[in-house]
């Protein structure tokens, strides 16, 4: 059914740490790696080790440079997956029902046995968050792990989506959005979690870590003081010495003109 | 986004059928017999055509009678509906007319009713996506509707509401690309709002997180051919207006008609291709392919 609940009893998703995150790409590997071999169709891959390779990827990272108006350029890595919107509009456009949104966690998938390939589902994300297969000819996107996190064959530190267990950096984090003292819940707090094109009312659950401000010495140590604002002794003569070269300030003037510097 | 000649094909030739079979079903012209047959024929040849090509773009055609299920909520499943109630009247109400030379008038009403209505449908499938600013405009489903009116005028012989209609059409065209062309930016979305970033300062696309294409590329982020926009639009509004506007102010023959139908029908094309090139989808500033 591709009408959306009027609310999930749970609200699971990820947390992203636009701060922490190195741009390893590790979560894009593990992603294919377990979602090729586990729910659903694999994530084909079309002339991979050709001149074009291409394929399906559920995750992927990109990276951005922001320019403030006084500072260095920041290079800020960025990674993107489905977001399991509270409003997901690839949800209500499907014509089959085989885009659903889960009661019981929020988690928005796809049944592929119901999937035509349409791509209209594609079309209304704004953040290219599903891709069809071209081996397959259906949709894929994010399942949250829905393989791993209720798997009860796991030992307990695995039930967590692989993008998760993966990162190096502890830039990703997975939890329950319902409940306010959740772990997620509380970096959102704490750090203003945002969302990603609010303006599209799509009301999604992942939730992004603005970078925080970065340091800038001058506010941490003191500047020295200046020694000198001239030359003193041995540097000062070398200094006037090299003027006096051709091609320095003094070196191709006349001994008049210099007289009168 | 990318212009599928699937998509392309059905939205012109359904847009004309339906609009042909909405003239048939308000009688203009009250044809019987084997003229009926002939003009319920050119009909149905376009809007199943069209509908059939549709298909040719999905991953799994084999499924497609699933799309009837979610009416309730997707515009694309109720456009499968409408195009078969539609179908289903006209095919009886046209019986009628070949066959018993009878006009079952209100089924001929309620038959051209739906057609319209089906066109209405495929144009809600575009004109919902607030991922497409260039599409998500009331002037959408009007453009749709003007052309599957002018076009079905056409065909159906109706001279005067043809002339009159093409030039509407025409005009709702260019009113179309006018706000179409300020929609990205007035949309409000930016790479500042799709990466929450803009707070640091300007945001640039650094990296692309591949070295190659991917399907949101393809699908999405369409660009070839932009550059000759204004051509194509002078060359659509000649072919499916300007041309056929003038032949029809000719003394009427069969040529004539013909040819100005077929100059109708290419510039609709060119003018549908345009549609979906130009369409800018938002995902593109993730890629740093938009520049509102």
């Amino acid at each position: 059914m591709t009408q959306l609940p009027a609310k999930t009893e749970r609200k699971l998703g990820l947390v992203i740490d636009l701060d922490t995150c190195v741009g390893c790409h590790a979560c894009v590997i593990s992603c294919k790696g377990w979602n090729t071999e586990n729910y659903g169709a694999p994530l084909s891959d079309q002339d991979p080790s050709g001149a074009n390779p291409r394929g399906t990827f559920l995750n992927r990272v990109h990276s951005y440079e922001c320019q403030p108006d006084d500072g260095p350029a920041q290079l800020i890595h960025f990674p993107k997956s489905c977001l399991h919107c509270d409003d997901a509009p690839c949800v209500t456009v499907c014509p089959t029902g085989a885009s659903y949104k889960r009661v019981e966690d929020g988690i928005v998938l796809v049944n592929e046995s119901d999937c035509i390939g349409c791509g209209l589902c594609a079309w209304s994300c704004p953040y290219g968050a599903r891709e069809l297969d071209a081996a397959e000819g259906v949709m894929k996107k994010c399942t949250l792990c829905i393989d791993r996190i209720y798997n009860e064959n796991l030992p307990q530190e695995d039930r967590v989506p692989a993008c998760v267990r993966t990162c190096p950096a502890g830039a990703r984090h997975f939890g329950d959005f319902a409940d306010p003292e959740s772990n997620v819940s509380r970096l959102v707090a704490e750090r203003g979690g945002m969302d990603l094109m609010p303006e599209m009312g799509t009301a999604p659950v992942n939730k992004y870590l603005p970078p925080r401000p970065k340091d800038r010495i001058e506010d941490k140590a003191a500047t020295l003081e200046t020694v000198a604002e001239e030359p003193t002794g041995f540097f000062a003569w070398l200094d006037r010495a090299l003027d006096r070269l051709p091609g320095g300030p003094t070196g191709n003037r006349t001994q008049k003109e210099t007289e009168t510097l | 986004m990318h212009p599928a000649p699937s998509v392309i094909l059905f939205t012109t030739f359904s847009g004309l059928g339906f609009g042909l079979l909405f003239w048939l079903g308000i009688g203009y012209p009250p044809v019987t017999g084997m003229t009926a047959f002939v003009m319920f024929a050119i009909a149905y040849l376009f809007a199943v055509g069209g509908l059939l090509a549709s298909t040719f773009h999905l991953g799994h055609p084999e499924r497609a009678i699933k799309a009837f299920t979610q009416w309730r909520s997707s515009w694309l499943s109720r456009e499968a509906w409408a195009s078969v109630v539609s179908l289903i009247l006209m095919a009886a109400y046209g019986a009628g007319l070949v066959f018993l030379g009878q006009r079952w008038t209100i089924l001929g009403l309620l038959g051209g009713v739906m057609s319209l209505v089906t066109v209405f449908t495929t144009s809600m499938i575009y004109t919902q996506l607030k991922t497409v600013p260039r599409w998500h405009t009331a002037l959408t489903p009007v453009r749709f509707l003007a052309f599957s009116l002018a076009g079905g005028a056409l065909l159906a012989g109706q001279i005067r509401p043809a002339i009159l209609l093409l030039l509407i059409a025409g005009l709702v065209q260019i009113m179309h690309w006018m706000r179409g062309d300020g929609a990205l930016a007035a949309s409000g979305t930016s790479l500042a709002t799709a990466t929450g970033l803009g707070r640091i300062g300007p945001v640039r696309a650094f990296e692309p997180p591949h070295t190659g294409t991917n399907y949101l590329l393809d699908e999405f982020v369409h660009v070839v051919g932009r550059r000759h926009s204004l051509q194509l639009r002078v060359i659509s509004l000649i072919l499916m207006v300007a041309i056929p506007v003038a032949l029809l102010m000719m003394p009427f023959n069969h040529v004539i008609a013909f040819l100005a139908v077929a100059s109708h029908i290419l510039g609709v094309l060119v003018a549908r291709w345009l549609f979906f090139a130009e369409a800018e989808h938002v995902v593109g500033l993730y890629y740093g392919k938009r520049h509102a």
